[in-house]
């Protein structure tokens, strides 16, 4: 057991609002009473973090995820030591590096040699570890042929990808990243997320914000919820993001229940899921998706699944009026979004004749061909012209646990074979997961 | 106050390297480039010889004769003085990127501009040295120029401490100091000969340590002697005063920056 790296015990951040601010009748009235630092203080506070305490040991992966206004940039903010916890302590041991605001600081008008000996002084280099690690940082950015052109020349991604190289560069004990990884192309992502990786390999401690939850699942020891400022869960990555998933599939739900009869539920900000892929429900309700389950084999309920199983989503729909125009549709994305499967009935060329009062469609996947993960489920009811009934996108999820951990989205039905001179020792006897009476959770 | 220079002391890299950069940063994409750290005071020193020798013709004492150069000396230090203030106004909420992202020692900012601009302040001298030799005014006491540099420097340094932290809660601050920074300048004799005016406005003038500044100036670069010690060390000591207490609030407005700015 190693001493945490950073350790929180307790900690508020209270902001400070200043309503009365009516500029040049405070100005006057605090010099003239001489009131100066009391005026400072503020009329309205607000609770962006209360008592969060926790520890991340040193060398682990920490994750941070909740919704947004939940508290996490500011927590990151204070582990950086930007701002100070209003109440409690928090100790951080090492040089930290927050990849907060990549290329914060840079000038425009001076050329990329130069900002990036600045920004690197600035995160806390010396002079002569710059020079050291100079052509290393331009190397990362892949802008050897930029670097002495001005910043204000360059792209957005050239400009992130400058900032991303110093700050990794830096060599932090402690690195905090805040969901920056969505900069630049798909090669340079990897490539921040090996260099990520590489740390981690280092026993550098590490805290990642994040709202793609696959990442953070993949990446993190330990995952830290945080809901309305305070801690709603903590332990385990895979355990958290599903709790997480759960609650945010749960209080759509209940918001949406809440709104019943709109037509149209306008995405909220990120308030959904994950990068790109927000939950939601619309459609005129013509045809409304009463209830959607998801049974296993043996038609029970589960949220949880093992690969090679049958999953079976099973949607109770209601007709207001009988129409004659209807498709149901089902989609399959994982947590990050990418959509793995998606089919309805009319592309596989059921015509609808006629649909009244309630029914049930059972959509059944013999085999489930997934990788362990989570994943979330759209399903909708709409006229083959693609106007709604009811669309609920993301609003389900489920996992699959896997003993094997292959990498991917989709699991081909695969063998190995070897032949000639190659030996292997026989697989290691391995239980296998039944999750026969798992609830899911 | 220690605390306070030690903290300046330990970034001195980074101060040196934002420094080098704000210098670079400010002419680049002019044609005249650096140039115009030269010709900006002599454009300066232009306008107000035209102003006071053929608009607003003023019979000038003999002891402020040539009057150009006279009001060299003077303006700019003073340029120095101003712009720096001025800087310092904005510099904190204009970086606001800096102290709400990074880690970021705040002070750094203000003492990069009064720094900056006393970089500009060093590339003009060369050519009021210059003007000076060719009125055969210099003489042995322009050795001396660190003394009123330094007095300054420390003054400087602690307004834009106290006027950088307090512009961030106070964005008034910003627009006011441009017509107090014009009240100043007509309040230091720069324009005028100090030992010329009414003794009642000599006693308040004399309340303005940068009048003890520019005099110092004046006397070392255009009179050639220098009898103004005693002000000069009393220009220290608000100096002195004025960094404490810039320090002092800035220290304690220190941790409200972030989320102020």
């Amino acid at each position: 057991m190693t001493a945490p790296a950073i350790q929180a015990r307790e900690v508020s951040k209270v902001y400070r609002r200043f309503v009365h601010r009516n500029q040049f009748k405070t100005l006057k009235s605090a010099l003239l009473t001489r009131s100066l630092l009391s005026d400072l203080r503020p009329d309205q506070t607000f609770t962006a973090l209360d008592g969060v305490s926790f520890e991340v040991a040193k060398g682990s992966t920490f994750g941070v995820i909740g919704e947004n206004g939940s508290g996490k940039s500011t927590l990151l903010k204070l582990v950086a030591g930007i701002t100070k916890p209003t109440l409690g302590s928090l100790a951080v041991v090492g040089r930290v590096s927050a990849l907060i605001e990549l290329g914060a600081g840079f000038h425009p008008e001076i050329s990329g040699r130069e900002n990036v000996a600045i920004n690197a002084i600035m995160l806390g280099l010396t002079r002569r570890e710059v020079e050291e690690r100079f052509s290393a940082i331009v190397a990362f950015a892949e802008l050897e042929p930029f670097i002495d052109a001005p910043v204000k020349t360059y792209s957005s991604g050239m400009y992130m990808r400058l900032g991303f190289a110093v700050a990794i560069h830096v060599d932090p004990d402690v690195l905090l990243i805040d969901e920056v990884l969505a900069v630049g192309d798909e090669a340079f992502t990897r490539k921040c997320l090996d260099k990520i990786a590489e740390f981690h390999r280092r026993g550098k401690t590490i805290l990642f914000v994040s709202h793609t939850l696959g990442l953070v699942e993949r990446m993190c020891d330990e995952v830290l919820w945080l809901r309305q400022g305070k801690v709603a869960d903590r332990g385990d990555a895979r355990r958290v993001v599903d709790a997480y998933l759960t609650y945010v599939a749960g209080g759509e739900e209940a918001l949406l229940r809440a709104a019943h009869g709109q037509t149209t539920g306008a995405p909220r900000g990120e308030s959904g899921t994950t990068a790109g892929y927000r939950a939601g429900r619309w459609g005129g309700r013509e045809v409304e998706i009463v209830a959607v389950r998801l049974l296993d084999g043996k038609g029970r309920e589960r949220h949880v699944f093992v690969p090679g199983e049958d999953l079976t989503l099973a949607l109770s729909v209601r007709a207001v009026h009988p129409v004659e125009d209807f498709v149901f549709g089902v989609g399959l994305f994982s947590a990050e979004g990418v959509q793995v499967y998606g089919t309805n009935t009319d592309i596989e060329d059921f015509r609808p004749v006629r649909l009244a009062g309630e029914g049930e469609v059972r959509l059944t996947l013999e085999g489930l061909r997934l990788v362990e993960g989570t994943y979330l489920v759209d399903v909708a009811a709409h006229k083959r012209d693609g106007t709604p009934y009811d669309y609920h996108q993301g609003l389900y999820s489920l996992r699959v646990k896997s003993r094997t951990k292959d990498v991917g989205l989709y699991r081909p039905l695969h063998r190995w074979s070897f032949a000639g001179g190659i030996a292997f020792a026989p697989p290691a006897p391995r239980e296998e997961l039944d999750l026969g009476e798992d609830d899911g959770g | 106050m220690i605390v306070a220079i030690k903290n300046l002391f330990r970034y001195r890299a980074l101060i040196q390297s934002l420094v080098s950069r704000e210098l670079k940063a400010r002419y680049r994409g002019s044609i005249l480039g650096f140039l115009w750290s030269f010709v900006n005071p002599l454009l300066l020193l232009l306008t107000y010889t035209v102003v006071f020798t053929m608009i607003l013709p003023v019979r000038h004492s003999a002891r402020m004769e040539p009057y150009f150069l006279f009001f060299f000396c003077g303006i700019l230090p003073w340029t120095w003085f101003s712009s720096s203030l001025a800087e310092a106004s904005s510099v904190l909420i204009s970086g606001g990127n800096l102290i709400k992202k990074v880690l970021f020692p705040a002070e750094v900012l203000p003492t990069v501009s009064v720094l900056a601009n006393l970089a500009h302040f060093f590339l003009g001298l060369p050519i009021l040295l210059a003007f000076l030799a060719f009125a055969g005014r210099l003489e042995p006491s322009v050795l001396l120029l660190p003394l009123p540099v330094l007095v300054q420097l420390v003054l400087t340094l602690g307004c834009a401490l106290f006027i950088s932290a307090l512009t961030v809660h106070f964005r008034d601050i910003q627009n006011i100091l441009a017509h107090l920074l014009h009240l100043w300048f007509f309040a230091s004799p720069v324009l005028y000969d100090f030992t010329a005016m009414p003794d009642v406005l000599r006693a308040v003038l004399r309340l303005n340590p940068m009048t003890h500044v520019v005099i110092s100036y004046q006397e070392i670069l255009f009179h050639g002697h220098f009898d103004h010690a005693r002000g000069l060390a009393a220009a220290l000591l608000a100096g002195l005063l004025a960094f404490a207490v810039g320090g002092f609030i800035f220290d304690r407005l220190r941790d409200t920056l972030p989320e102020e700015v």
